[in-house]
Formats: structure tokens, C-alpha cells, sequence
């Protein structure tokens, strides 16, 4: 016999799954994602500046905060050195959040966007929001 | 004939395969001792066969008819289009490897072609040649290759060395089992007339005989008058069975090896006492006189020409139901085949003992149960009276038959009867019983003479088990449910594991039966003196 | 042959993208989106065509392979996942079967020892599927973070669970080690097991070539050589939305991860992976062993030219009389 209904059944199973992401995305529009840098901080700087180069932050900010929670809690080394030659102070809240003090536009929107829950918030605290 | 080579040296063996050859480029050689003897053209004949005609598979000329690879390719399409199973299994096969040392001629053998991933693959490679665009493009590197004379060859010789026994099966991960494509190749190989002699013989004689050995009807009278005779001899009683009854309740059909040789004279012995002793309403015929259907080994088409006769007959004797005998292939087709060719049998009723009223919903469309069932509800229901005792000098293992195992599930019947029967029982280890039997080697007519070494190769990982037991427990006597067991495991345990005798189950029970009216029995089936009553104790 | 020869088909497929990208950016577009479209299509068109093409055979008889006691008498205890009767107990059969490879878990090993074989216990190669397959699926269900815009709670607790001992940033997933380990594991038992490397054809090495290139791929983008995540979410959004888009500077990794996935896509249906589908159509796993209970109907059965018992008793009469057996025609 051919037990057509049941492999129909599941080849209908399997074009749902295989397809389920153009299912769940139809119709909808593709969101431009950019962090935001409109802090007053950041506006009040002569030249605006990360401790290191924007490519670079994209794309490693994830060690280098790995790297400066090492530093100050195993070494405690509290100076990073950045590639430009400046030294900055290792601290979360301290430095990054002091200029980049709007976590919801700029460290939300893209960890929003890809999902990521990083836990830097499990111990530390959120700076109050702060716009241009 | 090659002499035999004794078992020490035939174990001589390697699995490993050489590291750098292609199994494509080694030469089929076919190896006396390890095939059978062609078909005769008058065997294939009585059956309507196509291009019956002698011939000696050693020969180089085959006499093949004209575009016999296109008659081949034809065929292939045919089954392709009918059998979602070869179909499947041409395609999903992922080359895991899980099977290749589950089968019995290679444990035995050791050559690789055994392996059952690559019997199946001396198929596959043609069909990715003819059937698959990687295969018609890719060529070898896709692992395909052209059919021609040396492939049938291969084909031909190792096929007939697997004896669809379905150990592979259990094992693959996608449940593919050589089997089937056994059963294809020889399919293609009896479209041209390339059957064995051992199988189109039996074949021929069931079609006009009514069973595999031809014994004709006053030779299957003659037969059973003799057993009757050695039973009144050993019991007092004379039993009077009777053939081609219409109007008896029950047909009984059984394999007719059980009616020529011993042991299986044995078994058919303990059918009769036990059946006399109930004094069920049953009849013998001489027409469906065979269980066993070598056409399964043939093609399905003529399983089914021969399987009909069983239905046929029971309607006509108008029959309740049907009983049939300790066989292995037989069940497999009685369960698996028998109702679709043939059903449905709705001019019978739902088998119900007499004896204890048990009604066999397990048969309720075919009509038909095996008589260990039958034996296991009447010895459940206290029914027989028994004296395990009287088998006390057999220290007994049990082993599964290929097919009862793993194409029906018929474990714990006969394990339950034996229990009851006698005292001394050992089960073999794990890895060999139940869905995990080893064949006796001989299975799917590879039972000739010619073939010894492949089939004492095969029988090997079986006796092996045997030995085993032997060894630790003093196992002195085999016993089984098959008739192709009972003949072809006395020849496998003289040469593996001399001392271990092969027995049915139902020569135990009627050892064991203590019988209405019977005399003092001296002696069991056999003529040997009973425990406590011979001069060797 | 068989073995080098699908080597450098991959390493081929992974030096296309490479240089693609590398040498001109426009070429992004085609493997960006032309090739993924054109590998989504042709693995579900090909997937459902081949599983179709298996349904246009029937099953014409009632084969399954029963690895237990069958239902018998009321008092002998049948094995119901081993030796199904019922539908209910056939689908736990296939669960056990799809989801933790019963049958290969029977697995074991024959040896000759001291004359005689012996058989060891051989689960390694079970293991080795198990963590293969399950891994494949944990990091295919994963990705689906680059697919929708609000992942659902259970696919960030599989991630959770995935990255649980928060090694490193981003942060380690187990399952990248474990297809690691399992493919290469299957892939040097392929290469040096005597038995297993004669049976190999070219066709058993190249996926395994191909998923150990996508797996590496991956995890050197995660780890190592990082990309622009967003831009590949929008990539890929753009993708599943039908308004396919490049984003600027995602990097050429990431065209050789996606490119190696549709050659897999594309391969698929045409290769054995297409065992994925046919598992479920495998007649000796997927049938209940109840053909004597119903009858099973062939839908192609043809009559047959069978000898009669006339035929027979025309043949034998004299004889059956003699016998004394009672016959239709005097």
C-alpha cells in the first residue's frame, strides 16, 4: 500500500519547517540598525574617540570587556593601554558608560537585535539614561 | 568436490579487507564449495521458467539469452516501480558500516563482499549507473558501474550466498535489509534462467508434487505409516491419522523435510502423538503437503504459485482453520506473504483450540497458527500431562530460526514449551539468541552438498554459540523450529561441535508426554533407551 | 581517490567564495543572494520530489524486521516497541529509532580471538551519530536568532543551555566542539578502519568534508576572525523577507560559511543524506508486524498460474486410489 495520506502528511511537516523563516518573516520590513553616539558626552568631545577604533569596538568589544574584567579582578589592573598609546581607566561604568551613557540606544539596540543577553548587567548597574 | 578443510583451518580468516584495493576491481572467482550447482532446463520448465536450459555456472558460457542486460534493466525498473523497500534501500544507504560484521558468511568467511553493506552494493552500483544522474554522469567516482557478464556473476554467486536471513536488518540504522535485495537479484537471475539446481529442483517438485522432495501421495502415506509403526513400537499405541479428509476441523501442513529424514521424522512423530493424544479433529494432505516454499527463494511469483495450494486445499477439505508444523522460512511467508497473495481466507473461522477454548486473535485474518502457539496455550491451560523427566539426558539450548526471529517474533512460545518438557536448559549468550540468532548457514536453499564450505562458514558463528554452551554446560542436543535447521545443523554441529545432536521442539514434548494407554516406555523417538531405564546408567 | 578527491572539492568550494568576495565585492549579490535562493529552492523542491518519488512505490508487503516477542497469547509479554501490533506502538518504535538510534545502539564488534569470535560492545560509532546529529540540530535551531527578529524564549534557553559554563566572549558553545569532535571521529574511523574504508565511496567522504569545512568556518567566525553580526541578521532577514539586501563590510568568511551551507542544501536531496526522509518510508521500521491479524493488501497482486488439486488429482488418481485416499473423480 502507499500510505500516501501519511507522506503527505509529513512532507507538508517538513515544507513548513524548511520554510518556517519566510513564514514568520513575511511582510515585514527589515529594520536599519545603528547605535546611537548622541550622548552629550560624546558631543562635548573635541574629536570623538573610543579606546580603540570603531571597526575594531564592533567587533571586539565583547573580549576587550571580557579582557578588562580579568584585568581588574584576577590582576588588579585597573590602566589599559589602547593602540592609539592613551591610557584609559578600566571600568565599565566609569568609562565606557560615561560617554556611551544611553545603554538602550546604543548597547541595546544591536544585542536587542541579534539576541544577545550579555551579563554584564547582572552585576552591574544600569547608568540612567541620558540623551542629546 | 573439494575436501572439506578441517575447522581449525577454515578459520584461518582476515576481516580486515587489503587497504588499497577497490572492491570494483577484484575479480568475482567462483570458489568451489562455495555455490551450487546450476539449474536443470526440465526443472525450469515444469514451472514455465524463461530460458530453461542446463548449464554449469564454471563454464564461461552461461548460454544467456539475447540482451539479457536489457531484460535485466527492464526488470529492475519493474521492481523499483512495485517496492518502495528496494527502492528506499537503493537510495538511503549512508555506508555506516554498522552491518558488516553481522553477517554469518562473513564472521565465517571473511571476505568482504560478504559484508552486507556490500552485497548490497553490487546491486546499488548498477542501479546508480542506469537509474540515478550522478551514477549516468559521475560513473565510478559516484560509485557506479556498467552491467556486464563478470557483475551478473558476482551477482549470482553472492547472492546465493546470503540467505536472507535479516540479521543485517536489525542492526541498520535505517532498518535496510539484504533480504530484499536478495530477493530482487534472484528475481533478475531467474529471468534468465540462472537458478541453482538445489532450489529449481524443490521448486519444480512442489509445483507438481505437492512438496519439496516429490514425495508423491502413497510416498507421504508410506512415510508416516512407518513413523506410526515406530511409535506403536515405543508407546503401545497405534495412532490413525488421516489424509485429504473433508470435513476435519483443523489441516495440518508441515515442511516435508519433516516426513524423510531424520531428525525431522522425529518432530513429525511428536505433531502425531500429540495430536492423538487430544484426539483433535485433523487431517494431513497430500496435495498442500509442503509448509516450506523454495519459490520464496525464487522469485515472488512462484512463492506465491506455491503458497496458493495451502488455501486452496483448506477450502476445499472446508477446513476451520489450519495448523502449521515447526518451520522457519514457512512462517515467514505464512506470516508476512501468505494472506496478501492469497487471502483472504474469509471461508475459514478464527482459530480456537477445542482443547481450551483459546480463540487466536493473533491469526484472526490468516487462519493459520504455528503449533508451538498451539502446544504453549495447551501446556498454559494444564492440559498435557508431562514427565520432563524422561528427557534428562539432554542438556538442551534453544535456537531461534532466522525467520520465526526476526520476520514473525515467535520467541517465548517454544522457550516456554521446552521449559515445561525438560529440566536441564541452558540459553546460548545474548548476542547470538532471539532477534539476534545466527543462521544455520544454509537457509534460502544454499542446503546442497556441492556448497560445504560456504555453508560451514556460515554455520559457524551458530555453532560458535553452540560450543559455547557445550563447553560450560555440557549442552549435548540442539533444538529448533525449523526444518532446514534439523537438517542442515546435525551437519553444521559434526563438523563445529561433534557430541551436540539437533532436535524440534515437538520430539521433546512427545519424549515428555505421558500418553492415555501407553506402555512403560523404554526407549525416546530415537530408539535410545530412556534415562533410568538403559544399561548406561 | 575516493578520499582525496572530495578533499579538494571542498577546499575548492571554500577558495570560490574566498576570492569572490576578496578580489570584486559585487560578487556578494550572487553568493549572497542568488546562490542561497537557489539553494533553499532546489533543497526543497528536490526533498519533497525525492520523497515522492519513494511514495510512488507501494509497500507490497507486510516486512517488518520484529526485534522482539510478537503479540502472541494473552499471557506472553509482547515486546511492543521491538515487535509493534498497533499504529501507537509503531510511532514509538520510529521515536526511539529517529530520535536515539535504537538499532544502531545494538551495535557491537566481532573479533577472532584465540580462534574463535567473539563479540565486544561497539557504541562508539552510535555515540559518535548521536552527538553528530543532535549537535547539527542544536546549532540549525540556533541560527535561527540570524532568522526572526523576536527569538522565542525556548531557542535563547537552548542557547543558554548551549553556552552554560560562559566560557570566553562571545561566549563558548558546546555543541561547536561536539560536531567537531563527532565528524572527526567519523571521519578518521572512515579512514583507517580496514572494513569501513573498503566500503567508503568518494560520495561518503565529500559531506563529510563539507560539514567539517561549515562547522570550522563557523566557529573561526565566531571566535576568531570576527564578522559584522548585524549586517549578517540583516543578510539574512533580508533573505527570509523577500527584500534581499548587502550590507556593507559583513566580511569574506562569512560568504564562505553561507556558500558551503547551500552546496550541503544543494547536495542534499541529490546524495545519501536524503536518509533523513527515508528512514520514516524504511518498511521494516515503520510497519506494525500485524499481518496476520488484518490482512495487508497489494495493490499491484495478479493472479497467478497455479497447479490445481484437479491438475494434481488427473496426475496421481491411480496412485490415490490405491493408497486409499478419498478422491473428487472416480
Amino acid at each position: 500500500m502507499y500510505n500516501s495520506g501519511k507522506i503527505i502528511a509529513g512532507l507538508v511537516v517538513f515544507f513548513f519547517l524548511a520554510t518556517l523563516p519566510f513564514l514568520l518573516n513575511f511582510g515585514k520590513a527589515n529594520a536599519k540598525i545603528e547605535p546611537s553616539i548622541d550622548t552629550p558626552e560624546i558631543n562635548a568631545m573635541p574629536k570623538k574617540h573610543c579606546v580603540e577604533p570603531k571597526a575594531f569596538m564592533r567587533s571586539e568589544h565583547m573580549q576587550l570587556l571580557n579582557n578588562w574584567r580579568d584585568q581588574v579582578v584576577r590582576n588588579g589592573n585597573r590602566i589599559y593601554v589602547g593602540s592609539d598609546g592613551n591610557e584609559y581607566t578600566i571600568s565599565l561604568q566609569n568609562t565606557c558608560m560615561k560617554c556611551h551613557s544611553n545603554k538602550k540606544k546604543f548597547c541595546d539596540k544591536c544585542h536587542n537585535y541579534m539576541a544577545v543577553k550579555p551579563y554584564c548587567w547582572g552585576c552591574h548597574i544600569a547608568p540612567k539614561e541620558k540623551e542629546a | 568436490m573439494a575436501k572439506l578443510p578441517k575447522p581449525e583451518e577454515l578459520l584461518q580468516l582476515n576481516y580486515n579487507p587489503p587497504p588499497s584495493e577497490d572492491w570494483m576491481d577484484r575479480p568475482v572467482e567462483l570458489k568451489q564449495g562455495n555455490f551450487c550447482w546450476g539449474a536443470k532446463g526440465k526443472n525450469l520448465a515444469v514451472v514455465e521458467f524463461p530460458n530453461a536450459r542446463d548449464w554449469t555456472p564454471v563454464e564461461a558460457d552461461w548460454k544467456l539469452p539475447k540482451d539479457w542486460e536489457g531484460t535485466v534493466l527492464e526488470a529492475m525498473a519493474d521492481r523499483l516501480s512495485k517496492y518502495r523497500s528496494f527502492k528506499v534501500f537503493m537510495d538511503i544507504c549512508v555506508r555506516c558500516g554498522a552491518c558488516a560484521d553481522k553477517c554469518h558468511f562473513f564472521i565465517g568467511g571473511g571476505d568482504p563482499k560478504n559484508m552486507p553493506v556490500l552485497r548490497a552494493e553490487l546491486m546499488r552500483s548498477v542501479y546508480r549507473k542506469y537509474f540515478t544522474n550522478s551514477g549516468k554522469y559521475l560513473g565510478r567516482l559516484a560509485g557506479a558501474r556498467e552491467l556486464n557478464l563478470n557483475v551478473l556473476k558476482e551477482w549470482w554467486y553472492y547472492f546465493y550466498q546470503c540467505t536472507e536471513c535479516r540479521r543485517c536488518s536489525v542492526f541498520c540504522p535505517y532498518g535496510i535489509d539484504t533480504a530484499e535485495i536478495t530477493m530482487m537479484a534472484r528475481e533478475f537471475t531467474n529471468l534468465l534462467g540462472l537458478n541453482t539446481d538445489w532450489i529449481s529442483g524443490p521448486v519444480a517438485n512442489c509445483y507438481m508434487k505437492g512438496n519439496h522432495l516429490g514425495l508423491e501421495p502413497h510416498a507421504i502415506m508410506n512415510s508416516i505409516e512407518g513413523m506410526i509403526d515406530d511409535i506403536e513400537t515405543i508407546t503401545g499405541i497405534r495412532i490413525n491419522p488421516s489424509f485429504n479428509r473433508k470435513g476435519a476441523e483443523i489441516l495440518f501442513v508441515t515442511p516435508s523435510g519433516d516426513l524423510f529424514a531424520d531428525p525431522g521424522t522425529f518432530t513429525a512423530m511428536g505433531y502425531m502423538m500429540l495430536f492423538h493424544e487430544l484426539g483433535l479433529d485433523y487431517t494431513w494432505s497430500t496435495y498442500a503437503s509442503e509448509g516450506g516454499n523454495f519459490g520464496f527463494f525464487t522469485s515472488n511469483e512462484m512463492a506465491k504459485r506455491l503458497n496458493a495450494k495451502i488455501y486452496a486445499e483448506a477450502k476445499r477439505l472446508g477446513v476451520k482453520y489450519i495448523i502449521g508444523g515447526e518451520c522457519g522460512h514457512m512462517w515467514r511467508v505464512l506470516n508476512q506473504y501468505m494472506d496478501t497473495w492469497n487471502g483472504p481466507a474469509d471461508f475459514m473461522e478464527v482459530p480456537k483450540s477445542p482443547i481450551t477454548g483459546t480463540v487466536f486473535d493473533n491469526a484472526a485474518s490468516t487462519k493459520m497458527i504455528h503449533v508451538t502457539e498451539f502446544t504453549a496455550d495447551l501446556i498454559k491451560n494444564g492440559k498435557l500431562k508431562l514427565d520432563p523427566s524422561r528427557n534428562d539426558d539432554l542438556v538442551i539450548t534453544y535456537h531461534d530460526s532466522c525467520n520465526t526471529a526476526r520476520g514473525m517474533g515467535l520467541l517465548d512460545e517454544p522457550r516456554y514449551i521446552i521449559h515445561n518438557v525438560c529440566n536441564k536448559f541452558h540459553e546460548m549468550p545474548d548476542n547470538t539468541i532471539r532477534e539476534r540468532t545466527f543462521c544455520c548457514g544454509s537457509g534460502t536453499g544454499l542446503n546442497a552438498s556441492e556448497n560445504m564450505d560456504i555453508r560451514m562458514r556460515g554455520g559457524y558463528p551458530r555453532a560458535n554459540a553452540v560450543k559455547h554452551v557445550r563447553d560450560k554446560h555440557g549442552v549435548n542436543m540442539l533444538a529448533n523450529i525449523c526444518a532446514i535447521d534439523r537438517a542442515t545443523l546435525s551437519a553444521s554441529m559434526d563438523y563445529w561441535v561433534p557430541g551436540v545432536r539437533v532436535t524440534g521442539v515437538h520430539e521433546l514434548v512427545a519424549n515428555a508426554l505421558l500418553m492415555t494407554g501407553e506402555k512403560e516406555r523404554e526407549t525416546n523417538l530415537r530408539g535410545e533407551p530412556l534415562p533410568g531405564k538403559g544399561g548406561n546408567e | 581517490m575516493k578520499t582525496v578527491l572530495p578533499f579538494f572539492a571542498v577546499v575548492i568550494l571554500v577558495l570560490f567564495p574566498l576570492f569572490g568576495v576578496t578580489v570584486a565585492h559585487q560578487t556578494e549579490i550572487f553568493f549572497g543572494v542568488i546562490v542561497p535562493y537557489a539553494a533553499m529552492a532546489i533543497f526543497v523542491v528536490g526533498f519533497l520530489y525525492r520523497v515522492a518519488k519513494w511514495g510512488k512505490s507501494p509497500v507490497p508487503f507486510c516486512i517488518p524486521t520484529t526485534c522482539g516477542q510478537q503479540k502472541s497469547l494473552p499471557w506472553i509479554k509482547q515486546d511492543k516497541l521491538e515487535n509493534p501490533s498497533t499504529t501507537m506502538q509503531v510511532v514509538g518504535r520510529m521515536l526511539l529509532e529517529v530520535l536515539v538510534f535504537r538499532s544502531l545502539f545494538r551495535n557491537m564488534k566481532t573479533e577472532m580471538k584465540e580462534g574463535k569470535a567473539v563479540y565486544g560492545s561497539e557504541k562508539l560509532l552510535w555515540l559518535a551519530g548521536l552527538a553528530f546529529h543532535w549537535s547539527f540540530l542544536f546549532i540549525f535551531v540556533r541560527h535561527y536568532r540570524f532568522f526572526v527578529q523576536d527569538l522565542p524564549s525556548v531557542i535563547q534557553m537552548m542557547e543558554g543551555v548551549d553556552s552554560f559554563f560562559q566560557i570566553g566572549a562571545p561566549l563558548f558553545y558546546m555543541t561547536d566542539a561536539v560536531i567537531l569532535g563527532a565528524v572527526t571521529f567519523l571521519l578518521i574511523r572512515r579512514v583507517y578502519l580496514p572494513q569501513i574504508r573498503y566500503i567508503s565511496l568518494a560520495a561518503d567522504f565529500f559531506p563529510l568534508f563539507l560539514i567539517l569545512a561549515i562547522a570550522i568556518s563557523g566557529i573561526l567566525m565566531r571566535y576568531f576572525f570576527k564578522v559584522h553580526i548585524v549586517a549578517v541578521k540583516q543578510l539574512a532577514l533580508g533573505l527570509v523577507s523577500l527584500n534581499p539586501i548587502i550590507p556593507e563590510g559583513i566580511g569574506a568568511i562569512f560568504y564562505v560559511h553561507l556558500f558551503l551551507i547551500c552546496v550541503l542544501l544543494m547536495y542534499f536531496p541529490f546524495s545519501k543524506l536524503m536518509h533523513m526522509g527515508g528512514v520514516f518510508l524504511s518498511p521494516t521500521r515503520n510497519m506494525a508486524n500485524n499481518s496476520r491479524i488484518v490482512r495487508y493488501i497489494n495493490p499491484w497482486n495478479y493472479p497467478v498460474h497455479v497447479h490445481t488439486y484437479e491438475e494434481y488429482e488427473n496426475d496421481f488418481r491411480d496412485k490415490m486410489k490405491k493408497a486409499g485416499l478419498p478422491v473428487e473423480k472416480e
